[in-house]
């Protein structure tokens, strides 16, 4: 009961926040990269869901991309190079009172942290992660990614990538214990935000992939998608998103997507001539792992003084 | 070498009621050794629990095959128990065996090839061997016995399967306790409290299973009473507090139970992971988690998690792991994480020798990591201070908000000595996360001038929202490329460490104040270097020796004791080049690796010596080393 008295008093007493409150510092991004259109996203769905920037934590690696957090006025953590997910399960498991996202790019995640991207779907903690897919090394000034289309001419590359690209929702849809897959792409801010909010809303590993623009290095890699809105396959459903009045007009080719459907989520997935833009997959029964192990016990120091005595007894060669 | 004299009894005569010569010794090693699987293991260490609990002096130590299961009767696959008891405190593993219980000769040849018996040292050898079915295995049975004979171990053949067969239907199973029985008449040992050390040991099962074994433990006793002409003593003073018995991991264990820690991010290596198995099966019951990661980066990483976010966590692991973490290491200490690390150490470099014991990792834990790094390393010395260093380590860590790097070896890991229960204190647990909101104007990042320390900001905390950051950063932990604050920063992190020193003490001499020989070594070695030079002083030599259990930073006057001895030597498991060897002189030796880091730090020409032969240093050899180093 005091629990939750004391709740209703902080809800009561909770101040309102303005987009300025989440905004620190001018992001040193290029003009045009798609890493802005995503910050004026996360930075809206903050405001609009009234996070305490105490309470909220953004955990990056190491790129482009994970220079997020320094932009948030919120707590953030930039670590070391594909490490941005087991520092965020370290984070959820001690502390799950705090909301935590993660922020990565192609390189961060289906590269050098491709092992914890694997687990971290299957341990299935509740956090926001959001896949800067630009689909180039940028902060190295452009050697190809895993997730390049073949072809792609890059330092490392200069006659063409040699290999097919990793296809990242298909691998997440993959994987055991997935429960949140998501697309957006940065040109379409409406829809990107309603993503957001959904991978926000869900309890579990919500996984958002974006397909960004790097003006910088492939300036020309989507402008396929870009100049010919039929290629970009609006996933619609009643528990997806819907694309506006004014939206739908543009982008006309919708698909009506059961987000439960798991199989179909999957042949959405390998289609890479269109990009589907919506929510792939959703499942919110799968079990988050700070829920099987976190510890609900106050550990008060009479508690763990129990718990050790107990130890000690198994042990102990009495006088006799 | 063979020729050291064996431990004089201190009485001999033949008192014993059916004629049984009875001796009384200091002390004796015994050794219990199978096949995997044969339960030698338990046996072993139910030998050293009841010495123990009779108020004995023990030190035991595993012996593990490297692998899961080795062939049956082969010479690498020994599996079992080493047990060094004694009238008074055992502080190390000591000398070569006087006595082994073998299953089959295969594994005994193993132990006499690594030259681990004592000339003369009585065999008790399970004989079913010798009526075998196969030819082959009758034979190579008979010419090792007979082989052994004359090289003049004293071969006792012993029908043990046979015996438990009247008990037990799967003999192969029975016989550890059986081999217990008997050596509990051999030593005297009392066989009451052997029977409840069935219960404790096999605590868990159902009562048949422990009656069963009961009646195992007293076939053996009677057999040895009927049919051995002998019987050993081992004089002991029962014990007047309660004492803990148990090997160095789950001591480690334990003490991150009691450090108020609530994490352990692993991952799967040798040998650290039984102290993980320990915690696994304990921790939730004190509200905490061992959480096993899909590799050692990872369980690095989310460790420094969950440090950030207010839980001082322990990672524990070995070399490779160790090497594996070092970049994570290096992000905690930049962005003053506190973190624990613990290194059991094996034999290396790389896969090296996993179940083997080594201190190889001195110089990896110092400077490990790109770029300077400054962590505080620790070294507890004996099983109890693996228990205690595991409070200090956290404590450090959140006070200096800094990675504590604590390493043990494989000897620490398995073996086993009693130590005073501890008294569970309150100052051992860590405090409630703080929540409190920063006070205006405090900077995530505002160092001391005079010790580099800084409060740490928690999540959670209003008013303290920033970015942690690996990069070069400022107060503000705003990302920073200034050559001024890069310097700086540096400083600080430099001078957490001495801080730090400055509340060290300085490690007390064991031995002579001054003299012609100071032995300084760190780790598991203490016992036996202190047996060594107990062992020289009484013969008459003045010298003395002193073990560190801080290797960075090092506690202060150590130049000033160096000073009072004509030479310094450190006794290392780590490689250095032999001064002797024909490539070698001053100007390309290499030294252990305390002797580099005491060599640069005190300018004293500190010599070394050093083994890498996957076994505890035996005290004999030291004192043969020093010995000679007195003579020169």
């Amino acid at each position: 009961m005091t629990t939750m008295a004391t709740e209703c008093l902080l809800q009561l007493c909770e101040e309102r926040h303005e987009i300025e409150d989440y905004q620190s510092g001018v992001p040193r991004w290029c003009t045009g990269c798609g890493d802005n259109a995503i910050l004026a996203a996360v930075q809206r769905l903050c405001r609009d869901e009234g996070l305490r920037p105490e309470k909220t934590v953004f955990v990056s690696g190491i790129g482009c991309s994970s220079r997020f957090p320094h932009y948030m006025r919120t707590y953030g953590f930039h670590g070391i190079h594909g490490r941005a997910l087991p520092v965020a399960e370290g984070i959820r498991l001690a502390r799950p009172d705090l909301k935590v996202f993660v922020n990565t790019g192609d390189g961060d995640c289906c590269s050098i942290g491709a092992a914890h991207w694997i687990h971290a779907i299957r341990y299935n903690m509740n956090m926001t992660v959001f896949l800067h897919d630009n689909q180039i090394y940028g902060l190295t000034k452009m050697q190809a990614s895993p997730t390049s289309p073949r072809g792609t001419r890059s330092n490392t590359t200069p006659r063409g990538s040699y290999l097919e690209a990793l296809q990242p929702l298909s691998v997440t849809l993959g994987v055991q214990n997935v429960s949140f897959v998501a697309q957006a792409v940065d040109w379409i801010p409406e829809m990107l935000f309603d993503i957001v909010k959904a991978a926000y809303h869900h309890r579990g590993f919500s996984f958002v992939r974006i397909v960004q623009r790097c003006p910088e290095w492939l300036p020309k890699v989507w402008d396929p998608w870009l100049h010919d809105p039929s290629r970009i396959q609006v996933l619609t459903h009643e528990n997806g998103i819907r694309a506006s009045e004014g939206l739908a007009r543009v982008y006309r080719n919708q698909l009506a997507h059961d987000p439960a459907d798991l199989n179909r989520a999957r042949e959405i997935a390998a289609d890479i001539d269109n990009i589907p833009v919506g929510i792939l997959y959703r499942n919110p029964e799968v079990p988050c792992y700070e829920d099987l192990r976190g510890s609900t016990q106050l550990r008060t120091t009479a508690y763990v003084k129990a718990g050790l005595e107990a130890e000690f007894d198994k042990f102990t060669i009495w006088p006799q | 070498m063979k020729d050291a004299p064996p431990q004089s009894p201190l009485t001999s005569s033949a008192a014993g009621t059916a004629g049984r010569t009875r001796t009384t010794l200091r002390e004796h090693i015994i050794e219990v050794i199978s096949d995997s699987g044969e339960g030698a293991q338990r046996c072993g260490q139910s030998l050293g629990a009841i010495a123990a609990r009779m108020g004995n002096g023990i030190w035991t130590v595993e012996i593990i095959p490297a692998e899961i299961r080795p062939p049956a009767r082969s010479v690498a696959g020994a599996s079992g128990n080493r047990i060094r008891i004694g009238a008074q405190r055992v502080t190390n593993g000591g000398d070569e065996t006087d006595l082994v219980v073998a299953f089959n000769e295969q594994v005994l040849l193993g132990r006499v090839r690594a030259g681990e018996l004592k000339p003369g040292c009585i065999i008790l050898i399970e004989s079913l061997w010798r009526e075998h079915a196969d030819p082959t295995i009758a034979q190579s049975y008979i010419e090792t016995h007979d082989r052994l004979v004359e090289a003049g171990y004293r071969v006792i053949e012993i029908p043990m399967e046979k015996a438990c067969k009247a008990i037990v239907s799967d003999a192969r199973r029975g016989k550890n306790m059986f081999a217990l029985g008997m050596l509990c008449n051999l030593y005297s040992l009392d066989l009451q409290l052997a029977r409840e050390q069935m219960a404790l040991t096999f605590g868990k099962k159902e009562a048949s299973v422990i009656e069963q074994n009961v009646k195992l433990l007293e076939a053996g006793h009677a057999w040895a009473e009927a049919h051995f002409d002998f019987q050993f003593s081992i004089p002991a003073e029962r014990t007047r507090e309660p004492q803990i018995v148990v090997n160095g991991n789950t001591a480690l264990a334990l003490g991150v139970l009691a450090s108020g820690m609530e994490i352990c991010a692993m991952y799967p290596i040798t040998p650290a992971t039984s102290a993980s198995h320990y915690l696994s099966d304990v921790f939730e019951k004190v509200g905490g988690v061992v959480h096993q990661a899909e590799d050692e980066i990872s369980a690095c990483a989310f460790a420094i998690g969950a440090s950030y976010a207010g839980k001082c966590t322990v990672t524990i692991t070995s070399g490779p792991g160790y090497s594996l973490k070092q970049e994570a290491i290096g992000l905690a200490v930049m962005g003053e994480i506190p973190l624990v690390v613990v290194n059991v150490q094996r034999g290396g470099p790389s896969t090296g020798q996993p179940t083997k014991v080594e201190q190889g990792d001195l110089m990896a834990a110092i400077f490990g990591s790109h770029g300077d790094a400054p962590k505080v390393v620790m070294a507890p010395a004996t099983i109890e201070e693996c228990f205690y260093a595991m409070i200090t380590a956290r404590k450090i860590a959140e006070t200096f908000n800094m990675v504590v790097v604590v390493l043990t070896d494989a000897s620490l890991a398995t073996s086993q000595q009693p130590f005073p229960r501890p008294q569970f204190s309150e100052s051992w647990t860590a405090p409630p996360i703080d929540q409190s909101a920063v006070p205006d104007g405090l900077k995530p990042y505002d160092w001391d001038a005079a010790t580099g320390l800084a409060r740490r900001f928690i999540p959670g905390q209003p008013g303290g929202m920033h970015t942690l950051t690996g990069l070069a950063h400022d107060r503000a932990s705003h990302v920073a490329y200034d050559p001024e604050i890069n310097q700086e920063t540096i400083h600080f992190r430099s001078l957490k460490l001495a801080a730090l020193q400055r509340t060290l003490k300085t490690p007390p001499l064991f031995g002579d104040a001054e003299g012609e020989l100071l032995v300084i070594g760190w780790g598991s070695t203490k016992g036996a270097i202190e047996e060594a030079v107990a062992g020289l002083r009484a013969e008459g030599h003045r010298l003395a020796s002193l073990h560190l259990s801080f290797l960075q930073p090092m506690a202060s006057g150590l130049k000033e004791i160096m000073q009072r001895f004509r030479r310094v030597i450190t006794v290392e498991g780590n490689w250095c080049d032999d001064p002797d060897d024909a490539l070698i002189d001053g100007s390309n030796r290499r030294y252990s690796a305390l002797a580099t880091l005491l060599r640069a730090r005190t300018l004293v020409d500190v010599d070394c010596w050093g083994e890498v032969k996957g076994q505890p240093i035996k005290p004999r050899v030291i004192r043969e080393v020093l010995a000679a180093r007195l003579n020169r």
